[in-house]
């Protein structure tokens, strides 16, 4: 029992990351409908300079993370005026293709800039040190980056549903003529949310550094494993976002504990298939309901 | 417009200026993949000049010649699924690597006696084994998806290619694990043969699952494909089966991704998991994207423009990521319907020219 505890504890640290790359892909397909590939890529580039900011130019570790997001943000942003906007024309399957594309370009240009050699990001809470909390035990940084996890999610939840901000986001997501007719400024509105998106996966991929190492291709398991529970919970629900990554963490924790750790990826995704075969909208995804 | 063209040309004889711009009279005049004389002219000068290739190319060229043949038979069937029934697949890899180890098996592992690999049985029979085997696994992959669309079928094709790829590595006896899977060189009557005539059978079975394709798109399954891409709702109204035909979509497709994985094995000799990868998915999605969705010719020059660029680049393999990336984004952003699109638009204006 105290085994099956230790699995759901080390399954939840690893579904909080999921559920925070969720979240940002989430928020980008509930406004644009569009599956943002470049997701992991950026994130991973976004790491990459709060690298660069804490070891090359020696920032203390709140300015570098603030910096790197910063940064992430407006990179995500300018991908949607620079790139995505001008190819507005293109098919839903067309900008899925340019964000691919994107994904590629961000892989390649970290690895120009940092090389392929894996990185240790210095951070501040330990890998080492651990906590005993009756018979568990739990790292420094586990319960460090599910709680800065959580705390996010409660501010995207406030932003979302509770802001004027957030307000506008859900109603250039549910129509967009009509929001652009009552004066949202639609563009603005989809840049902020590239750049928030950005900013949450870069989050994601500084809090996974210490412990994956960190190279060009390290957000590429997280980013499918938050794809995957974006979709497990319902790609339109930020909380089936939260539920699906949280949930996918624990079951391949104890799948890997009891079972196999090398088909624990596989089994992820049977399970994710067998519960769309039941409920194809996800968890908690609306009803698919259409017009005919 | 081509009674307007002729109006405008005032004299001359009307039928012939008709014939110029090409005035279609049957749907079925819509659906040729060659037209006309010039069509014929500049068909049999493409299929000569494939055919005489290996006379005048280096070595390395007949190699990547081989490739987009392959990949092309991979880009068609995609193409079917894809472009023409409107079903996502990020998992296509899974059924190329599916056909691949069946050829592979079929040709490595059982013991053929010399006679029948003098009739070149044993890579017809692989052949087969690659289609058929792959085939059942896309019916397999269809049955969910008849449930599931957009954001959700592309994470439960993803997670099929990806399920492949971690069975190939982690089943041993099956792939021969990270060694690999040696495929031995073809051989016809005791003697093996050489890349030239590889690249022939290539481009031969290419070139025929090619035209096959295009005639099943444009008999009445390809229609039942394109009312379901359109509107399923609406095709199920009209008596289209949407279980019988997406099914058959994905059947079809796996099978063309089946056989190209056994052309692959044909041409590389050697398999290893990490060939199947979610970037080769990727890179076949982006092919029929490139090169222009719901079109034949489209997939073809997709495959040939994303299998050369890359190793075109491979001097600075280091580049080669931001290259291809920068590629793809472009070509989109300047041309939605991709570069067979682009090529149609060229044309049209060529000979509506100067309306």
């Amino acid at each position: 029992m105290a085994l099956l505890a230790q699995y759901v504890i080390g399954g939840l640290a690893a579904g909080g990351l999921y559920a925070l790359v969720a979240l940002g892909i989430v928020l980008l397909y509930r406004t644009s409908r569009i599956l943002n590939f470049a997701h992991g890529d950026l994130a991973t580039f976004g790491t990459f300079i709060a690298f660069s900011l804490l070891v090359t130019y020696h920032s203390p570790f709140a300015i570098a993370s603030a910096g790197a997001l910063l940064i992430t943000g407006v990179i995500g942003a300018a991908f949607y005026f620079l790139i995505l906007r001008p190819a507005r024309d293109a098919s839903l399957l067309g900008k899925i293709v340019i964000t691919l594309g994107f994904a590629l370009l961000l892989q390649g240009t970290s690895t120009l800039l940092w090389g392929t050699d894996t990185k240790v990001l210095p951070f501040p809470l330990s890998d080492v040190r651990v906590y005993r909390l009756g018979g568990l035990v739990v790292s420094q940084i586990s319960i460090g980056s599910f709680l800065i996890g959580l705390v996010l999610m409660g501010l995207v939840y406030v932003l979302v549903q509770r802001t004027k901000v957030g307000l506008a986001m859900r109603a250039v997501s549910q129509n967009l003529v009509a929001a652009q007719a009552l004066g949202i400024p639609a563009k603005s509105i989809f840049a902020l949310t590239w750049g928030l998106a950005s900013a949450l996966g870069a989050t994601a991929g500084i809090l996974l550094a210490p412990v994956a190492l960190l190279d060009p291709s390290m957000m590429l398991d997280p980013f499918l494993k938050g794809f995957s529970a974006a979709v497990l919970g319902g790609i339109d629900s930020p909380p089936g976002a939260v539920a699906g990554g949280l949930l996918l963490g624990v079951i391949e924790a104890v799948f890997a504990g009891y079972v196999s750790v090398r088909f624990k990826t596989t089994l992820a995704f049977l399970i994710i298939i067998a519960v769309l075969i039941v409920r194809p909208e996800g968890m908690l995804g609306r009803e698919y309901k259409r017009r005919v | 417009m081509a009674g307007n063209a002729a109006a405008w040309a005032g004299g001359g004889d009307p039928a012939e200026k008709l014939r110029r711009v090409e005035l279609r009279e049957r749907y079925e005049d819509d659906l040729f993949l060659v037209r006309g004389p010039a069509g014929w002219v500049a068909a049999a000068v493409l299929a000569g000049g494939l055919a005489a290739l290996p006379l005048v190319a280096p070595k390395y060229l007949i190699y990547i010649a081989s490739l987009v043949a392959v990949n092309a038979v991979i880009a068609v069937g995609l193409n079917v699924l894809v472009g023409y029934t409107g079903q996502i697949s990020l998992g296509h890899a899974g059924f190329v690597a599916i056909g691949a180890y069946a050829f592979g098996i079929v040709a490595a592992r059982i013991p053929w006696t010399p006679a029948a690999g003098a009739w070149g049985v044993p890579w017809i029979a692989g052949l087969i084994a690659a289609g058929a085997v792959s085939a059942v696994f896309g019916l397999l992959v269809g049955l969910p998806a008849l449930r599931l669309t957009g954001p959700y079928l592309t994470i439960a094709t993803l997670g099929f290619g990806i399920a492949v790829h971690q069975v190939l590595i982690n089943w041993e006896w099956l792939s021969g694990g990270r060694a690999g899977l040696f495929v031995p060189k073809l051989t016809f009557a005791g003697r093996p043969l050489g890349d030239a005539e590889i690249y022939w059978i290539a481009l031969i079975v290419s070139a025929a699952l090619t035209v096959l394709a295009f005639h099943i798109v444009r008999s009445y399954v390809g229609r039942a494909f394109v009312a379901i891409r359109d509107s399923d709702i609406a095709a199920e109204v009209m008596g289209v089966s949407l279980t019988t035909y997406k099914t058959t979509a994905f059947a079809v497709s796996a099978a063309y991704a089946g056989l190209g994985g056994g052309l692959y094995a044909i041409v590389l000799h050697y398999l290893e998991p990490n060939q199947f990868t979610l970037l080769e998915s990727i890179t076949y999605f982006s092919m029929i994207v490139v090169g222009g969705l719901g079109t034949i010719p489209g997939s073809v020059l997709g495959a040939a423009l994303l299998t050369i660029l890359p190793l075109e680049f491979s001097g600075f393999r280091q580049w080669q990521p931001v290259v291809y990336g920068l590629a793809i984004i472009v070509v989109m952003a300047l041309e939605p319907r991709g570069v067979y699109g682009r090529w149609l638009k060229i044309k049209r204006w060529f000979k509506t020219w100067p309306f």
